[in-house]
C-alpha cells in the first residue's frame, strides 16, 4: 500500500515492518489495525513478541535492527521519540508506580495542558469510578489486588490520551475470574474510543475474544540465514 | 674663621652621630605604616589550647595597638608549612604567599633557609625590641643548631631539656644517664622515649651523644661520616643496654612528648620528659598531671635550644609579620609567656638588663611547683650540629626501628 | 581519550574536567618526583636514585608486608563477619537490632574510633581498670605490647571495627530486593540450613554488588594512615605510616624517595585486589562443585551462635568506645586505675563548643555541597548513559577510581601545585574540588547498582504516557531512589567531613575544619580536648545518616513497596 494514499487514514499502519536480532531475522509483519479492532500477535517465547512492541513504542534495543515504517493516524512516527508517540502501553505487570497514591498515578497519566489541580483530580476521580474503583485515590498501589492493580494501570494508560494501545500480556498476572472481566473492560474501552490495539499474548481464549485477526509468528529460526 | 671651621665640624660630625637613631626609628615608623590594616596568616603548633590563648592575646594587642590582624593557623607538624612554601616556590609564587610567620627551628629552619624559603636576612635585629635579647648568656638567639640564623629568625622562647617524675612513686630521681641506666636496670619497663625521628626522641639521642661522645667539639661541625661509627660506638652501646629495659621491652615507644606525658600519669613510665621547664606545672594545672609531679635535670647539663618564628620568602605581610615578632619581644609579652597559669615557656630576654619597671615584673613571677629555677636548670649544652640528626636517626632506624634484633 | 558524542555526554565530560585535571596533577606529582624531577630541589634529571634510597630504608621489607597483610586480612574477616552474619540471621529481628547499631558506627571517623579502641585495651586503659587491682593485683599497668603490636594485630581488629559497618551497609543495599526472600523460601523448603541456603543461593547473587564496596575497602586499609599511626606497629611502621614521616621530613629530598615510595604503596593496595581477585576466582570455582553435591548443613545453630557473638562483641567494643571517649571528653583527670575520672570538667566542651560555630560551619556547607555534588553528578552520568543504552565508560570508572589507590600524601602534592597555578590555592572552591576528588567514588559506589537495579520498565510505562526525559527522572526515578540516594549523601558527607590531608593541604591552612582543628589539637595530647573533637567530629555524619534513615520512613509511611525489607 502506498503510505501517501493514507494520508487521512486513521488507524495504526504497520509498514513492512521486519526485526533482526544477530542478522536473524526475528519477525517480519504488514498489518493494518482499525480504530476500535484489535491486532492479536501470538508466538512462542523467543519469537520476537516483546520486540515488535518495543519497536513500536520506541523502545527498541540497540542490539536489534529493524525495518519498515509505523504510521499512526496518517503521521509516521518510526523516527519520532518515545514520548511523543501518544502509543500506550500496559505490560505484564501493572508497574504502578510505587511511590505515589493510586490518584497520584492517574493524575501522572494526565497530559500537562490540562493544568487546573481540581480538574485532573476530577479526571482521575471520573476514570476511578468507570472501573468501580470510587475512592480508591487515596490508597497505597501495593495494598490493591492484582485485578484491581491492573483497571488502575488501564485507566492511567488511558488517562495520558493515546492514539493506539499495545497490550503486552496484561491479563496473563491474573486469575481466572477476574481475567475475563478486565479483559472485557479493555476492549470495550478501546472500541468506544476507536483506538487501535495490538494485542500480544499466548492465550487463545483472549485471541478469540479480542475478536480481531490474529497472526501468528514463526518458531525462531535455528540456524542463522 | 679656624674657630667657624671647628665649629661647623663639631656641628656636621653631631648631625652624623645624631642621624642613625632617627634613621632606624623613621625606618621602624615605616614598617609599621605599611603594616596597618595588614592580615597576617601566623602558622604555629596548635597543639597546646593553652599557647593557642597566649596567641590569641597577642593577636588582640597586636590588633588593638597597631592596626595588624593576625590569624592563628593551627598546625599539627611544623612540616607541613614548610611543604607550603617549597609548593608555592616550586610554581614560581614569589608573592602574596600563604604563610606570612612560622614557628619554628632546628632542622625545619635549616631546611628553609638552605632551600632559599626565607625572608631576607638581618630582619630580626632591625626590630626595635632587639635590644632586650638576651644575645651574651643565651647563644643560641643567634646560632639554631649550630646554624647561623642570620637575623631570618627572630627568637621567641627558650627550651630546655627537663625530666618529669612523680614524687609519689620516686624519691631521689636518677640525675645523671648512667643513675638513669641503672634505674632501667632495676626498675624494667619505667622509662622510654619517643621513637625518633620524632623530635622529643632524637632530643633524647643528642642528650645521650653529647654525654657519651669522648669529644664534644666534633657536633659542632658537620657528620664526617667515615668517624660516625666510631665516634657514636659509646652511644649505641649504652642504648643496646638500655633497651631490652625500657618501656614494652623496646619493641614499640611512646609517639612523643604528650604520649609520654600520659603514660607518667597513667603510672606506665615513672620519668618522661619535656623541652620546656613550665610543661609540668602547666600540665599539674591542666589536670593531665598529679600534683605531686616534679622536674630534675641531669648534673653535667641538659641540651637546650631557642624557638624562634620566622618570615617566608615571599609573605604576603612581610611588615605586620614584624610587627607581631616585635611584639613578642616586648617585655610585657615574654613574662606573659613564662607565666605557668599562662604557658610558662621561658624567656629570651635579658631580665637583669632591662629597665626597672620591666625587670619588676619578671622577678615577682611565681614560676609554679614542678618548675626549676633559673639556677636550678643547670647549664644548658649546645645542640650539635644539623646533620648530626639525620645521622643518628638513620642509624638508629636501621638499628631499632626495622624490626626486633 | 575516546571521543565522546557532546549530545549523549555533558555529564561524562563535567566528571572528566573535573577530575581529569586533578587526577593528572595527583600522579604526575607523585610520578615525577619518584624519578628524580622535582625542580624547586634542584632535582633535574629522570633517575632510579630515589627507588635506591627507598629500598635502602630500613626495614623496608616489614613496612611492605604489613600494610599488605594487615589491609588484606582486615578487609576479609569483615567481608567473612558480615556475610555470615547476613548469612545467619538477615530476616530476623536479631538482624534488625543489630543493623541499627551498625549503621550510626558509620559515622564515627577512623581516627576517633582507633583512639577509643586503643583506650579501651591498652594496659592502663578501661578494662584494665574495670578489673584492677581488684582482680588482677595490677597496682600498676603491665607491661603488655597489646596497642602497637609488632605484626599489625591490634591494628588489623581496629580496621575491622569499622570495616564491617561499611560492608553491612553495603550488603544489607544489595538483599533489598523482593526475589531474595522467595529465594531464601524456595531455599528452605528444599531443605537447605539457613546459612547454607545463604551462602548457595543468595550470595551469589548478591555478591557482584558488594564486590566494588569491597575494592575499595581493601584500598583503604592497606594504605590507611591514621589507625596504623594509633595501633599499628611502630619499628618499623607499615609503609603508608612511613611515608608521611618520610614527606614532612625536614630533610627534603627525601621526599623523592617518599614519591618513589607512593608508587610502592599503590603497588602493594593494587597487589592486594589482585590476590584479593584470585581468591575470588577460586571460591567462585570450587563452589560451583559444591554447589551440584547437595550439602544441606541442618544444624548450623552453633555456628549461628558463634557469628552473633562475634558481631555483638564487634558492636560492644566499638559502643564502649564510644563511651569511653565520651567519658573521657568530660574528664579533667583520669588515671590508672581509676575506673571513673578523678576530676570533672565542662570547661573543656563548653569552650569547644563556643569557638567552633564558624569551624561547624565551614565543616558542613564543604560537606552538604560535596555531597550534592557528586550525588547531583553521579545520577546525571549514570541516567544519562542509561537514556542512551550504554553502560559508564570503562575508562571514566577508572578515572573516577584512581583517587582511592594513591595515597593522598603523594597525591595531593601534585593536585597542590596544580591550585597554585591556577591561583586557587588556599581557597574554599579548591578544597572543595580536592574533597570531590575522593568523594565522587563513593557517591557512585553507593548509587551505580541501585540505579542499574531500578526495573526501567518504569521509565518505559512514563514515556508511553507522554512524560518527558526530565519528569521521569525527578517524577519516577529520582522519588524510587530515594533510600539509596538519601545513603549515598550521607556517606558522602561523612567522607566530606573526614577528609583531613587534602583539606590540610589544599587549604593551606586557611580552610578550617572539625577534623584539621580536631587533629591539630590532638597533636597537644590532651586526651579530653582529643575526646571533645572527637565528639564533634562525629556529629555531623551521624546526622547525616539519621536523617537519611528517618526522612523514607516518614515519606513513605503509606507505601508499603518502598519500605526496606530486611
Amino acid at each position: 500500500m502506498n503510505a501517501r494514499t493514507l494520508h487521512n487514514q486513521k488507524g495504526l499502519i504497520l509498514e513492512d515492518v521486519s526485526i533482526q536480532l544477530e542478522g536473524r531475522t526475528l519477525l517480519e509483519l504488514d498489518a493494518t489495525i482499525e480504530p476500535g479492532t484489535v491486532l492479536t500477535v501470538m508466538g512462542e517465547s523467543g519469537s520476537g513478541k516483546s520486540s515488535l512492541l518495543d519497536f513500536i513504542a520506541g523502545f527498541l534495543k540497540p542490539d536489534f535492527k529493524a525495518t519498515g515504517r509505523i504510521i499512526l493516524d496518517g503521521t509516521d512516527v518510526t523516527t519520532v521519540p518515545a514520548q511523543e508517540r501518544h502509543i500506550g502501553c500496559m505490560f505484564q505487570s501493572p508497574l504502578l508506580f510505587p511511590h505515589m497514591s493510586v490518584a497520584q498515578n492517574l493524575m501522572f497519566a494526565i497530559p500537562t495542558e490540562i493544568k487546573r489541580r481540581t480538574a485532573r483530580q476530577s479526571l482521575a476521580a471520573e476514570a476511578l469510578e468507570a472501573v468501580n474503583l470510587e475512592g480508591f485515590g487515596s490508597k497505597d498501589p501495593a495494598k490493591l489486588s492484582g485485578g484491581q492493580q491492573t483497571r488502575v494501570a488501564l485507566m492511567r494508560t488511558l488517562l495520558a490520551r493515546p492514539k493506539a494501545l499495545l497490550l503486552d500480556e496484561p491479563f496473563s498476572s491474573l486469575d481466572q475470574s477476574r481475567r475475563a472481566d478486565v479483559r472485557q473492560k479493555v476492549f470495550s474501552i478501546a472500541r468506544e474510543r476507536a483506538l487501535p490495539v495490538l494485542l500480544v499474548t499466548h492465550d487463545f481464549e483472549d485471541a478469540e475474544v479480542a475478536g480481531g485477526p490474529v497472526y501468528r509468528l514463526e518458531s525462531p529460526a535455528t540456524e542463522p540465514q | 674663621m679656624k674657630r667657624l671651621l671647628i665649629a661647623a665640624a663639631a656641628l656636621i660630625s653631631g648631625i652624623f652621630t645624631l642621624q642613625p637613631v632617627s634613621a632606624q626609628d623613621s625606618d621602624w615608623q615605616d614598617v609599621l605604616d605599611e603594616a596597618k590594616g595588614q592580615t597576617v596568616y601566623f602558622h604555629a603548633w596548635g597543639g597546646e589550647p593553652r599557647i593557642n590563648a597566649y596567641i590569641q592575646w597577642a593577636a588582640r594587642e597586636v590588633e588593638n595597638l597597631y592596626d595588624v590582624r593576625v590569624v592563628h593557623v593551627k598546625v599539627s607538624d611544623t612540616a607541613s608549612v614548610v611543604s607550603q612554601v617549597l609548593a608555592e616556590k616550586s610554581v614560581g609564587k614569589t608573592s602574596g604567599g600563604g604563610v606570612d610567620l612560622v614557628w619554628i627551628n632546628g632542622e625545619n629552619f635549616a631546611a628553609m633557609k638552605t632551600s632559599g624559603l626565607l625572608a631576607e636576612p638581618g630582619w630580626a635585629q632591625s626590630l626595635p625590641n632587639w635590644t632586650y635579647v638576651d644575645t651574651e648568656n643565651k647563644p643560641t638567639v643567634l646560632v639554631d643548631f649550630t646554624v647561623q640564623t642570620d637575623g631570618q629568625e627572630s627568637p621567641w622562647g627558650m627550651a630546655k631539656l627537663v625530666f618529669m617524675y612523680d614524687t609519689a612513686r620516686l624519691d631521689i630521681p636518677p640525675a645523671s644517664l648512667d643513675a638513669l641506666l641503672a634505674y632501667a636496670k632495676s626498675n624494667p619497663g619505667r622509662f622510654s622515649y619517643p621513637q625518633p625521628p620524632n623530635f622529643y626522641g632524637t632530643t633524647f639521642l643528642k642528650q645521650t651523644l653529647l654525654n657519651t661522645i669522648a669529644d664534644k667539639a666534633v657536633l659542632s661541625d658537620p657528620v664526617v661520616p667515615n668517624e660516625f661509627e666510631v665516634q657514636t660506638a659509646p652511644l649505641f652501646n649504652f642504648l643496646d643496654e638500655l633497651h631490652p629495659h625500657l618501656w614494652r621491652q623496646g619493641q614499640a615507644f611512646p609517639k612523643n612528648a604528650a604520649h609520654m606525658r600520659q603514660l607518667l600519669a597513667d603510672s606506665e613510665i615513672d620519668i618522661a620528659f619535656s623541652f620546656n621547664p613550665g610543661d609540668a606545672s602547666g600540665a599539674i594545672v591542666n589536670g593531665e598531671l598529679p600534683p605531686t609531679v616534679r622536674t630534675f635535670v641531669f648534673d653535667g647539663g641538659t641540651v637546650g635550644n631557642t624557638h624562634f618564628v620566622a618570615i617566608p620568602f615571599n609573605s604576603s605581610a612581610q611588615e605586620g609579620a614584624k610587627v607581631f615578632a616585635n611584639h613578642f619581644l616586648s617585655p610585657m609579652a615574654q613574662m606573659r609567656k613564662q607565666d605557668p597559669e599562662i604557658w610558662g615557656d621561658p624567656t629570651v630576654l635579658n631580665v637583669a638588663d632591662l629597665p626597672a619597671n620591666e625587670k619588676a615584673l619578671f622577678d615577682t613571677q611565681d614560676l609554679g611547683p614542678a618548675t626549676l629555677t633559673p639556677e636550678e636548670l643547670g647549664s644548658t649544652l649546645p645542640e650539635p650540629h644539623p646533620s648530626w640528626v639525620t645521622a643518628l636517626e638513620q642509624a638508629w632506624a636501621t638499628r631499632y626501628g626495622a624490626g626486633s634484633q | 581519550m575516546a571521543k565522546f558524542r557532546p549530545s549523549s555526554n555533558l555529564p561524562s565530560l563535567i566528571v572528566v574536567f573535573l577530575l581529569a585535571g586533578p587526577v593528572l596533577a595527583g600522579l604526575a606529582g607523585t610520578v615525577l618526583p619518584a624519578f628524580g624531577y622535582l625542580p624547586v630541589l634542584g632535582a633535574r634529571e629522570l633517575t632510579l636514585a630515589p627507588f635506591a634510597e627507598l629500598f635502602s630504608m630500613p626495614g623496608l621489607l616489614q613496612s611492605t608486608a604489613l600494610s599488605f597483610w594487615t589491609g588484606l586480612v582486615a578487609s576479609l574477616v569483615s567481608l567473612a563477619i558480615v556475610l555470615c552474619f547476613a548469612a545467619a540471621w538477615s530476616g530476623t529481628q536479631t538482624f534488625q537490632r543489630v543493623s541499627r547499631f551498625l549503621s550510626p558506627l558509620l559515622s564515627v571517623p577512623h581516627a576517633a574510633a582507633a583512639i577509643g579502641l586503643a583506650f579501651l585495651i591498652a594496659p592502663s586503659g578501661f578494662l584494665a581498670r574495670l578489673l584492677s587491682p581488684w582482680a588482677t593485683g595490677w597496682a600498676r599497668p603491665p607491661d603488655l605490647l597489646l596497642i602497637n603490636d609488632p605484626y599489625g594485630v591490634a591494628m588489623t581488629l581496629g580496621l575491622v571495627a569499622k570495616e564491617v559497618p561499611f560492608l553491612f551497609l553495603m550488603t544489607l543495599a544489595a538483599l533489598n530486593r523482593p526475589e531474595i526472600k522467595s529465594h531464601t523460601k524456595v531455599a528452605t523448603s528444599l531443605g537447605y540450613g539457613r546459612m547454607s541456603g545463604f551462602f548457595k543461593v543468595i550470595l551469589p547473587q548478591i555478591y557482584p554488588l558488594i564486590r566494588l564496596p569491597m575494592l575499595a575497602v581493601i584500598a583503604y586499609s592497606t594504605s590507611v594512615v591514621d589507625v596504623a599511626v594509633i595501633l599499628g606497629p611502630t619499628t618499623p611502621a607499615p609503609l603508608a605510616a612511613r611515608l608521611v614521616v618520610w614527606m614532612n621530613d625536614p630533610d627534603l629530598s627525601l621526599r623523592l624517595a617518599a614519591s618513589a615510595g607512593a608508587l610502592l604503596q599503590l603497588g602493594i593496595s593494587a597487589g592486594a585486589i589482585l590476590v584479593y581477585l584470585l581468591f575470588e576466582a577460586s571460591v567462585t570455582k570450587l563452589s560451583s562443585t559444591r554447589l551440584a553435591r547437595g550439602h544441606r548443613m541442618k544444624s548450623d545453630g552453633a555456628g549461628r551462635m558463634a557469628v552473633l557473638a562475634t558481631m555483638v562483641f564487634i558492636v560492644s567494643a566499638m559502643c564502649l568506645s564510644l563511651l569511653v571517649l565520651m567519658i573521657w571528653s568530660l574528664a579533667k583527670s583520669w588515671w590508672y586505675p581509676a575506673p571513673l575520672p578523678q576530676n570533672w570538667s565542662l570547661s573543656v566542651l563548653s569552650m569547644a563548643l563556643m569557638q567552633t560555630p564558624q569551624i561547624f560551619g565551614t565543616t558542613i556547607l564543604l560537606g552538604i555541597l560535596a555531597a550534592l555534588i557528586s550525588t547531583s553528578l553521579t545520577l546525571w552520568l549514570l541516567e544519562t548513559k542509561t537514556n542512551a543504552g550504554e553502560q559508564v565508560d570503562h575508562r571514566l570508572r577508572t578515572l573516577i577510581f584512581v583517587p582511592l589507590l594513591l595515597p593522598q600524601i603523594a597525591f595531593l602534592f601534585g593536585l597542590k601545585m596544580l591550585f597554585l597555578m591556577i591561583g586557587l590555592d588556599g581557597s574554599f572552591t579548591a578544597v572543595l574540588l580536592a574533597h570531590l576528588v575522593f568523594v565522587l567514588p563513593y557517591a557512585f559506589l553507593a548509587l551505580s547498582d541501585p540505579w542499574q537495579r531500578l526495573d526501567p520498565r518504569y521509565a518505559r510505562v512514563a514515556a508511553t504516557m507522554g512524560a518527558s526525559r526530565a519528569r521521569i527522572f525527578f517524577k519516577v526515578q529520582l522519588p524510587m531512589l530515594t533510600r539509596p540516594v538519601l545513603v549515598t549523601l550521607a556517606v558522602a558527607l561523612a567522607v566530606s567531613v573526614g577528609q583531613y590531608l587534602p583539606t590540610l593541604i589544599i587549604g593551606a591552612g586557611r580552610v578550617v575544619t572539625v577534623t584539621t582543628e580536631s587533629v591539630a589539637l590532638a597533636s597537644g595530647g590532651n586526651r579530653q580536648i582529643t575526646a571533645v573533637y572527637a565528639f564533634l567530629q562525629l556529629l555531623i555524619p551521624f546526622a547525616g545518616f539519621a536523617v537519611a534513615a528517618a526522612i523514607p520512613a516518614v515519606l513513605f509511611k503509606n507505601r508499603t513497596a518502598m519500605r526496606l525489607d530486611a
